[in-house]
């Protein structure tokens, strides 16, 4: 404990958030988990108890391995310390085990990785200019930064409520980022490759690395204007590159390519069977589209354009993951989404190649590849948003017109993720998660902006407090109205479209001012 | 105030705290017949609601006064009657008189950790709040790290979200006095501390001071012109408030003396379980509670508890200040949990609660202080099972102090307010100057006892020919740690500033 003292005691601000966010998050021990606890102590025994050969075709529960391989060489490691805890959860038959010790055990894995992310945290703190430096410590970029990232709503109640491991992932996103950051670009490369077989959800942000370091680390000039330099390509770099991410991939692919089990493993990995939103709607662009699909079809039966007997009666916020028909719009199918992702992609992806901006245009067009994923992705789930919403926090403190972007996308998309807990004991918390987390960032960028306009204007306020009346309807109005038995989807279909609208504004807004921003010009590195 | 935010981030924080603790396990969870504090409670909304309120406080067919009878003043039972009628209209089995006994569920839990959140976000809170903006001469930010602490102070989240009671209420009542005796308004101040005893009866440990400044105020003032109308008014406002409070035990005397025997049950003898006081500590050596009559018990200890409040309560008495007044509240109420008669170990809070008032001044000791006051109720926390949001709270607080007051910088006499009584030892002892590096050895060593006997008696069984080692060390300990504060205490109250500053011109 006096070491304890001693290490907070020197006015070191760092460790003492992250000691208090560490601390919460054993407070939030006792409290609901979902079905992703039992999912993650199944692949905890498979891993464990099976060999190699059986982890990606073992299918006793339900909830089989569908992450890449790093991901299980992680819970076996894992699971070589959860033995010391509770042998039982061990077993792959044992399904829906939790005994006390074993929900101990999780929530501290989850606690204990979190330390990378509060590394990759320090490292990008590094990362930003303190040119706008205050006065006092708690108006610091670096002092807000390290606070939106530490104490991230997202991250605390879908990680340490709803049970993930999201924390020691974006770590190593961030980390990989604030290597780029710091001009070591073989590092960053290796961290997002081994991020890569980690969870390859990471997939839709690969193509701002891959532009990226193609254009700013393997082109090694470029002209005056900006412009490419294309006798500077350097093919050392290239290949150095290149035999990173092989052997990253040879080592987490490998042994299965010999058991001759890719097949399989990539089967598991993209099951395209899903439906085209999860059982909650993610709010992005096909949740609209299916709003709108609703509303005609219901305006279509008041006027008796469609015929009620041929409307397929699967209602898409209700039950299972599902295929799901659309009634009047066209159904749409998984090339399509894909088709629309990409285009959605392309434009950043092109700046990011003609327009060149060092690594805060890489952050940028990374944003925007994991939003516009997010928005047309197919099977997309709300906790999504945070693959935006971590790189975005580093954004936010540069330049008032990104906090503004940052504030919309943030609030929104944290509250999309409040269907994730539905317990009444976690109501309370996650009310005031929320508005400690919304209440402190705008608060804070308000201050640090003061000089410059106002980071809202009327409609975008108007918008960000009509979250507060949505949530009395939803929470607290509607499940004592006659219409709860009724539509029991309507709070999640109204949550799902009212962010919607906001994050697809957020997503619009960036586009645009990475298209308009003008090129950086002379400040050319290297 | 334009860091309204942090202010506004720091009070959701505790609140956020104060809910997470309350998911874990209460008194008595799952314990029958007798269950515990939360049961307690319930059951009082059950009587309250369900008996006329002359039979509240007597023993009948319908209310078994040794089941949980009710042995607080009437706020109390009026606040449970509000309650049960919130509790009516959600569910009526949860107060149906004789069925709801030992009645449990989730959503039952979470209805009784409401009454309480939503009691502590009325009282105590915005008292915390309002005293924080009040401190003078400090920066806006010192002032939210000032609030920051105090409404981290784990003793009373544990006690009120953990084990289950309603500490906050009386808590946040008397801050309200000390607010308003303070800042003059005291005919208001003392309203809000008559409030605070009629809640629960522990508030007379804090309730000398409060005379002593009042009377002091009156005194300074001339008790021949304003002061003596300043004294008519307040205890015109003391009676007022009494008699509003208790107006329904007045119609018969029997009722009133009742009560009165319910509130201070002197036949339960010294003390109760293991508390952290002298006596318990005491009768590990000599069987004091067997060996004394009762009557003379009750003659020794309120004896000791006289004698230890006298100088201070003179002081005050004869220079009464803001600041004094603070600190006598310290060493009174500190006097009383040590020596009084019958006292419990959650009655700690009631010296915990001005020490947290005094954490700017000497952040320190007053750090130290807390974190045992939390050690001191350990035993109990064990029993429900709360250990681990013991150890997490505790931890939140340390560093909250450590990073907010950088306490460990902040030990030179001077910051003790030790300079004054140091140097008049300086006039007998001139070598006497290691004072400051004796207080921090002595804080290391307290703390690493804390530390072991935690976790002994987290892993170790205790031997069989004495089950309660543990908790008997932990009293002692404490015990030994609160004799110590109350010496300092009463050291700085009787070297108080205006001595020093007349050393300070004079050197």
């Amino acid at each position: 404990m006096a070491a304890l003292g001693v290490a907070t005691g020197g006015g070191d601000w760092f460790s003492a958030l992250a000691l208090g966010v560490t601390l919460l998050k054993c407070l939030l021990i006792p409290t609901y988990h979902s079905t992703d606890f039992e999912v993650h102590r199944n692949w905890l025994a498979i891993t464990h108890s099976l060999p190699i050969s059986q982890w990606y075709y073992e299918a006793t529960s339900e909830w089989t391995l569908d992450y890449p391989p790093f991901f299980a060489w992680f819970e076996y490691a894992l699971s070589h310390v959860a033995k010391y805890f509770d042998q039982e959860m061990l077993n792959v038959r044992n399904l829906n085990y939790s005994s006390s010790r074993t929900l101990l055990f999780q929530r501290f894995s989850v606690i204990f990785t979190d330390t990378l992310f509060v590394y990759a945290v320090h490292e990008c703190c590094k990362c930003i200019d303190g040119k706008k430096a205050g006065r006092e410590l708690t108006e610091k970029p670096k002092f807000i930064l390290s606070v939106l990232l530490l104490w991230n709503f997202g991250l605390l109640i879908v990680d340490h409520i709803h049970f993930q491991y999201n924390g020691f992932l974006s770590g190593l996103m961030l980390l990989s980022i604030a290597r780029l950051f710091q001009k070591r670009h073989k590092e960053g490369a290796f961290l997002f490759a081994v991020l890569l077989h980690f969870k390859h959800i990471y997939l839709y942000v690969a193509p701002a690395y891959g532009v990226y370091l193609l254009r700013s680390y393997c082109f090694t000039a470029n002209k005056p204007d900006g412009s490419i330099r294309w006798n500077s390509f350097s093919f050392l770099r290239l290949i150095s590159l290149g035999l990173i991410v092989f052997l990253v991939s040879a080592l987490s692919l490998g042994p299965f390519l010999a058991l001759n089990q890719l097949p399989q493993v990539f089967s598991r990995l993209f099951p395209f069977k899903r439906g085209l939103c999860h059982a909650y709607w993610a709010p992005n662009f096909w949740a609209l589209y299916s709003a709108l699909d609703k509303v005609l079809s219901i305006i279509g039966l008041e006027l008796k354009f469609l015929d009620p007997s041929k409307i397929p009666k699967a209602s898409m916020t209700s039950g299972l993951v599902q295929q799901f028909q659309h009634t009047v719009l066209p159904s749409v199918t998984p090339l399509a989404t894909l088709i629309c992702t990409l285009i959605a992609i392309l434009p950043s992806i092109f700046c990011l190649w003609f327009k060149p901006q060092g690594p805060r245009g890489f952050l940028r067009c990374l944003i925007l590849c994991a939003l516009s994923s997010f928005m047309f992705g197919w099977h997309v789930h709300e906790k999504a948003i945070l693959l935006a919403v971590l790189p975005m926090s580093l954004l936010s403190v540069g330049k008032a017109g990104d906090a503004s972007i940052f504030l919309i996308l943030t609030t929104t998309g944290h509250y999309s993720l409040f269907p994730l807990l539905f317990t009444a004991p976690e109501l309370p918390i996650k009310i005031l998660l929320m508005l400690l987390f919304t209440i402190y960032s705008v608060s804070s960028l308000k201050t640090l902006f003061r000089k410059e306009k106002p980071l809202f204007n009327w409609m975008e306020t108007f918008y960000l407090l009509g979250l507060g009346p949505l949530e009395v309807f939803c929470e607290f109005v509607f499940p004592f109205t006659s219409w709860k038995l009724k539509y029991p989807f309507i709070p999640l279909l109204l949550t799902s479209v009212y962010c919607a609208v906001g994050i697809t504004y957020a997503w619009f807004k960036l586009y645009v001012s990475v298209l308009t921003d003008p090129p950086v010009g002379k400040t050319k590195k290297q | 105030m334009e860091k309204c935010y942090l202010m506004t981030a720091v009070v959701l924080l505790g609140l956020t705290v104060r809910w997470t603790v309350s998911l874990n396990s209460y008194s008595g969870a799952g314990k029958p017949p007798m269950f515990g504090d939360y049961e307690a409670q319930r059951h009082w909304q059950e009587i309250t609601i369900n008996l006329p309120i002359k039979q509240w406080y007597f023993n009948g067919s319908d209310n078994n006064l040794q089941y949980w009878g009710l042995d607080y003043p009437p706020l109390t039972a009026y606040h449970s009657l509000l309650c049960a009628y919130v509790a009516k209209f959600i569910n009526p089995d949860w107060i149906a008189l004789h069925t709801s006994r030992g009645y449990e569920s989730q959503a039952h839990k979470l209805f009784m950790r409401a009454t309480v959140l939503i009691a502590d976000l009325l009282i105590y809170i915005p008292a915390v709040v309002l005293y924080c903006c009040c401190l003078k001469e400090i920066s806006t930010k010192k002032k939210i790290a000032n609030a920051l602490c105090i409404l981290l102070y784990p003793g009373l989240i544990l006690i009120d979200y953990g084990h289950f009671q309603y500490n906050s209420v009386s808590l946040g009542f008397a801050l309200w006095g000390v607010l308003g005796v303070s800042y003059d308004w005291d005919l208001l101040g003392s309203l809000a501390f008559c409030l605070a005893i009629n809640y629960k009866q522990m508030e007379l440990y804090h309730s000398l001071p409060f005379f002593c400044f009042l009377l002091g105020k009156c005194f300074k003032k001339g008790l021949k012109g304003k002061g003596f109308v300043l004294l008519i008014k307040l205890a015109c406002t003391v009676v007022a408030s009494f008699i509003l409070c208790w107006l329904p035990f007045f119609t018969e005397r029997e009722q009133t003396l009742q009560v009165l025997r319910r509130l201070f049950p002197v036949d339960r003898g010294l003390f109760e379980d293991k508390v952290a006081n002298i006596w318990c500590t005491f009768s590990v050596f000599l069987k004091i509670r067997d060996i004394l009559p009762h009557h003379i018990q009750i003659m020794i200890s309120f004896c000791f508890t006289f004698l230890s409040l006298l100088p201070t309560c003179i002081k005050l008495t004869l220079h009464p200040s803001p600041k004094g007044f603070k600190f006598t509240l310290v060493s009174c109420a500190l006097s009383f949990f040590l020596f009084s008669f019958q006292v419990h170990e959650k009655s700690i809070l009631l010296v915990s609660l001005p020490v947290c008032l005094v954490l700017r001044e000497i952040p320190f000791m007053s750090t130290w202080f807390l974190l045992v006051s939390t050690f001191s109720m350990l035993p109990l926390l064990l029993k429900d099972e709360l250990l681990m949001p013991s150890v997490v709270t505790v931890m939140a607080f340390f560093i909250a102090c450590a990073t907010s007051f950088s306490i460990f910088e902040k030990t030179s006499e001077e910051e003790l307010q030790l300079k004054s009584f140091s140097i008049s030892v300086r006039k007998y002892f001139p070598c006497f100057t290691f004072f400051p590096r004796i207080i921090r050895h002595l804080f290391l060593i307290s703390v690493m006892t804390m530390v072991l006997l935690t976790l002994m008696t987290v892993t170790l069984d205790p031997p069989q020919k004495l089950p309660d080692l543990f908790s008997v060390l932990v009293c002692f300990v404490s015990c030994l740690n609160f004799l110590f504060f109350l010496v300092y205490f009463n050291i700085i109250i009787m070297w108080d500033s205006k001595n020093g500053r007349n050393q300070k011109k004079i050197n």
